[in-house]
């Protein structure tokens, strides 16, 4: 009798203790995603795998220096300039499509990037992003009528697809990975392929909330033995280094690298430039993100 | 023993009054601030809220990152630059509703007294409001203001036209009893 006299008490204990928001704080279970792993949808050269927005458009204004050490007559690559202007639509939240124009090699380039995984914590836990991405180029140069002897118009194009993976380890820490496919409808047989392979890494340190640093390195996997671009010159890997500064709407990003080139096909496997030798470019990505379509009122 | 049954029963009684709760789990929570550039508006409406009557207190919770923003990238730059929602996921108010009566009906002023906390910062504070049964569903409504250096939200200078220092907060509730 005893035992179901303090039975029956049992739910009047239960509820004196009387946290509400614990309540709340156990019902409570979302799927944290991950957000602004990277700040722009460009790493340095690349691509981060950061997509835009639904209804938001981002133009970016992409630009090169000459090198360096090329000394004052050139007044240090500051007389030259290669351009890419472009523009990026976010069709949903995962899924952007890109057009640019790049004046280095004359190449009009395309992209579809599609977010495909998101890092996420919480109830549905994932430990990285990976966006996959598909571009197309093609090199306006030669001239028409100038093409060389047997020259079709199926030898300008050229096709990237890439695997974005990154994670955001800290807020301030992410690293990203880019296995890289490239397909060249046309090559020099006797200096490369017409498939090539590479591997990027590269990752960003936040330094305040709005100033982080950026760095990005592609590896090629199967150079040939005569890795050179032309007789003399040799082919390198691209490397590059950014600081992203963000204001509003803009972000601005200060590079340094050693590719004049803002499309994949050529700055993956025909960057000129030793790094260390000095062949290094300044260079600017500038972004202004314009939102065009305001979300559905409910 | 009967007298024991008897005692009983009046505790259950009282459990049963002390379960006059509210609960609601898609309230909405919105925040307005007029800049001098554009104005900054968001909503939240997956906010968490439990109302106990019988004791008078009130609890709610809400993800940051549930705020919805007309701009996306502007909604991105509050989840990363200011309200750093990795580190401070949550917001919440925990306290107890003064002057409510729930016997009367229309609507009633009614005062929050707690502990708000935003940004990781917990701070006291009373928050107007008022209260009203309706079909026996209760609505809650508040409206206040919150000063985004109470709670150490810093705002990076050169964007500093665009946000205003305070931002006003409307939270309404409207609860089914549980």
């Amino acid at each position: 009798m005893k035992k179901l006299f303090l039975l029956l008490l049992l739910p009047t204990i239960s509820f004196a203790q009387d946290d509400l928001l614990k309540e709340l704080e156990k019902q409570d279970q979302n799927t944290d995603y991950t957000i602004a792993t990277f700040k722009g949808t460009r790493l340095v050269n690349g691509h981060s795998v950061e997509t835009k927005n639904g209804g938001t458009l981002e133009f970016i204004f992409a630009h090169r220096f000459g090198k360096l050490n090329e000394g004052l007559y050139e007044m240090y690559g500051l007389d030259q300039a290669y351009v890419r202007l472009g523009l990026d639509y976010g069709i949903t939240d995962n899924l952007s499509v890109s057009i640019g124009r790049n004046s280095a090699d004359k190449i009009m380039d395309g992209y579809l990037k599609y977010k495909l995984l998101r890092q996420s914590s919480g109830e549905r836990s994932f430990p990285f992003t990976m966006t996959l991405l598909g571009g197309t180029a093609y090199s306006i140069s030669p001239k028409r009528g100038n093409e060389p002897e047997g020259f079709k118009t199926v030898d300008r194009l050229a096709y990237t697809a890439q695997a974005l993976i990154a994670r955001k380890f800290t807020p301030s820490l992410s690293l990203q990975i880019m296995p890289t496919y490239i397909h060249k409808n046309a090559v020099d047989q006797s200096r490369e392929k017409n498939d090539q392979l590479a591997i990027g890494i590269g990752g960003r340190i936040k330094l305040t909330r709005s100033v982080a640093l950026t760095s990005e390195y592609y590896y090629r996997l199967d150079p040939p033995d005569n890795d050179l671009f032309e007789a003399g010159s040799k082919r390198y890997n691209s490397l590059g280094f950014g600081i992203d500064i963000e204001t509003g709407g803009h972000v601005f990003q200060i590079v340094l690298t050693n590719t004049s080139s803002l499309t994949e096909r050529t700055f993956i496997t025909e960057t000129k430039g030793d790094f260390f030798g000095g062949d290094i470019h300044l260079g600017f990505n500038v972004t202004r993100t314009f939102q065009l379509k305001k979300k559905d009122a409910k | 023993m009967r007298i024991i049954l008897v005692f009983t029963l009046l505790l259950w009684a009282q459990v049963g009054k002390g379960q006059q709760r509210f609960f609601v789990d898609k309230a909405l929570v919105t925040f307005f601030s007029d800049g001098v550039i554009e104005d900054i508006a968001a909503e939240n409406n997956n906010v968490t809220s439990i109302f106990d009557a019988g004791q008078g207190e009130i609890a709610y919770l809400m993800n940051i990152k549930d705020f919805q923003f007309e701009k996306k990238l502007m909604q991105v730059h509050f989840n990363e630059k200011y309200m750093e929602s990795e580190k401070y996921p949550k917001a919440s108010f925990q306290g107890k509703i003064v002057g409510f009566n729930n016997t009367i009906s229309g609507v009633q002023n009614i005062k929050a007294v707690g502990k708000l906390t935003i940004h990781g910062v917990t701070r006291d504070v009373e928050l107007p409001g008022t209260a009203e049964m309706k079909n026996n569903q209760l609505l809650l409504k508040s409206k206040f203001t919150v000063k985004l250096l109470d709670y150490n939200i810093k705002v990076p200078q050169i964007v500093w036209q665009n946000i205003a220092q305070q931002v006003e907060v409307t939270v309404d509730f409207n609860y089914r009893p549980l």
